[in-house]
């Protein structure tokens, strides 16, 4: 093959001055409200590939830290360096999230997915057989008419990570996506959370469930008191976690 | 006494028979006040939602002046209104003074400040709760807007109703500019202002009677609106 063929097939990334979002670095973050330090000196690299999961304490950080990937508030001190600006894309989103409490439409569960879709771009050809697929995934095919808000907790979580799955997105927050779901519903999440990453989905995912963590994590970030604590490996950190504020978590020692 | 019930009798026989004359003024007050309400929505709905979305300098003082305009006196715009379309007024080369357009317009001004405030009110709560939601879903404020017009929805039925009350129920402004001209112009209120004053009293009582009905129904729908929204958790 020629150099000017490659050249051809490499264009249109290059064109349009994009490639891989991640790696991610956070350079000494912080982030302030009213004086008051939340985040502070964060300093973190995501790669591409790892399932990265995100533990702490309550109010340590986590959904802060998720609100500053997806672009929802911006540092007040440090800096966020994306690797590139997103592949290019026909449809679909290069960050999306799944907040710890969901917000769904006031509409019906398959309305939801079809405004999704339509946000992200899919054509309204197409949407209708996406729309089965996702109602699928989430196990909610015999809901499908029912109004979202109506849901029981688990079922809205569930809808909710769809809809994010359905962004086709390269970097997936999920922020404690089965903190109301029954065992079962919670196997089915992590299987979808694990299919994503398989497909090349960079996932980060924040939990409390430390079994959880176990069963998803490559590597673990431990956020304390707005800073990283530690930042290793699952098998490594859960085997013998170097700092303290981890280990106290672990034993269930640590609040705050 | 004897008055007050020939005055019902009258009123009832009209209503009931659907006298043409009564027919013929409450549906002109129908067209007026609906196609004024629509035009309010239009120009309302949009404005509403605008200022509930979008942050800019000044948009505390818009909102302040929004919300006072709300309780205008439709006399005022109906001064205003007619110096715009009288002979010598800007608008006046148009020649609607005293036409039941006249009239569309200024129940449109009287209005659109009711629709825009309580959208803007509707759609601002609606937009605290979605905000993070629509953002992170990478949607700009018009398709924000947008999103939220649609599951804005009850509300804002309810608040295009409201604007429905105030316009079917005033006087000040479509006598002003309109006249109340015989098969022109005449509309409910005009008419029972006018034939009280000359002692019909069952057109007037009649034209009540229907007012009232109109005025119950419009409050029906809207509670049943919020019944609906409640059942299907849309509010
Ligand atoms: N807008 C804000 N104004 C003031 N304080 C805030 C704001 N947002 C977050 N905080 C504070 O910042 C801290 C971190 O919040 P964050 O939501 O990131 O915690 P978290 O690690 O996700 O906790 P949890 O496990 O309970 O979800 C908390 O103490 C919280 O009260
Ligand atoms: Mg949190």
């Amino acid at each position: 093959m020629s150099e000017a063929a490659l050249a051809t097939v490499s264009l249109p990334e290059a064109a349009a001055g994009a490639g891989r979002l991640l790696p991610v670095r956070l350079e000494d973050v912080g982030y302030a409200v009213a004086g008051k330090r939340l985040i502070d000196g964060l300093t973190l690299e995501l790669d591409a590939v790892c399932r990265t999961v995100v533990l702490g304490p309550n109010g340590a950080g986590k959904s802060l830290t998720l609100r500053l990937l997806q672009g929802l508030i911006a540092p007040t001190s440090g800096r966020i360096r994306w690797a590139g600006t997103g592949r290019p894309r026909a449809a679909g989103l290069a960050v999306a999230t799944v907040f710890q409490r969901p917000v769904l439409l006031r509409r019906s569960v398959a309305a939801n997915l079809n405004h999704a879709l339509r946000v992200y771009g899919v054509p309204s050809r197409l949407r209708p057989g996406r729309i089965d697929a996702l109602l699928g995934l989430a196990g909610l095919s015999h809901l499908r008419r029912r109004a979202a808000r109506v849901l029981s907790g688990g079922e809205q979580q569930r809808l909710a990570v769809v809809r994010a799955i359905a962004a086709e997105p390269e970097l997936l927050l999920l922020d404690e996506p089965t903190s109301s779901l029954d065992p079962h519903s919670t196997a089915a999440i992590e299987e979808l959370i694990l299919t994503a990453a398989r497909q090349g989905v960079k996932v980060v995912l924040v939990t409390h469930d430390v079994a959880q963590a176990r069963r998803i994590a490559d590597d673990v970030v431990f956020l304390h008191r707005g800073r990283v604590a530690e930042h290793a490996p699952a098998d490594r950190f859960f085997a013998a976690p170097s700092s303290a504020a981890a280990r106290a978590y672990l034993d269930g020692k640590l609040c705050i | 006494m004897h008055d007050f019930g020939a005055a019902f009798g009258e009123a009832f026989r009209l209503v009931l028979t659907a006298d043409p004359a009564l027919v013929e003024i409450v549906l002109l007050s129908l067209r007026v006040t609906l196609t004024a309400v629509a035009s309010a929505c239009l120009v309302g709905l949009p404005l509403g939602a605008f200022l509930a979305v979008v942050r800019f300098p000044g948009r505390m003082a818009v909102v302040v002046v929004l919300n006072a305009l709300m309780g205008l006196p439709p006399v005022v715009v109906g001064l205003l209104v007619y110096l715009l379309l009288s002979s010598s007024g800007p608008l006046g080369v148009l020649g609607l003074l005293y036409t039941p357009t006249a009239m569309i317009i200024a129940q449109a001004v009287l209005v659109t400040p009711i629709v825009a405030a309580l959208s803007r009110q509707a759609i601002e709560d609606l937009h605290r709760e979605y905000d993070e939601q629509l953002r992170a879903m990478g949607m700009g404020p018009f398709a924000q807007a947008l999103t939220l017009l649609w599951d804005g929805r009850y509300s804002l039925l309810t608040a295009a109703l409201a604007g429905f009350g105030r316009a079917i129920a005033e006087v000040g402004a479509v006598i002003i500019v309109g006249g109340n001209i015989n098969h022109v112009t005449r509309v409910m209120t005009t008419t029972i202002a006018l034939e009280t004053s000359k002692g019909n009293l069952g057109l007037a009582v009649g034209l009540g009677v229907v007012l009232i009905l109109i005025s119950v129904m419009v409050t029906g729908a809207v509670m049943a609106l919020r019944g609906t929204a409640v059942r299907l958790a849309h509010v």
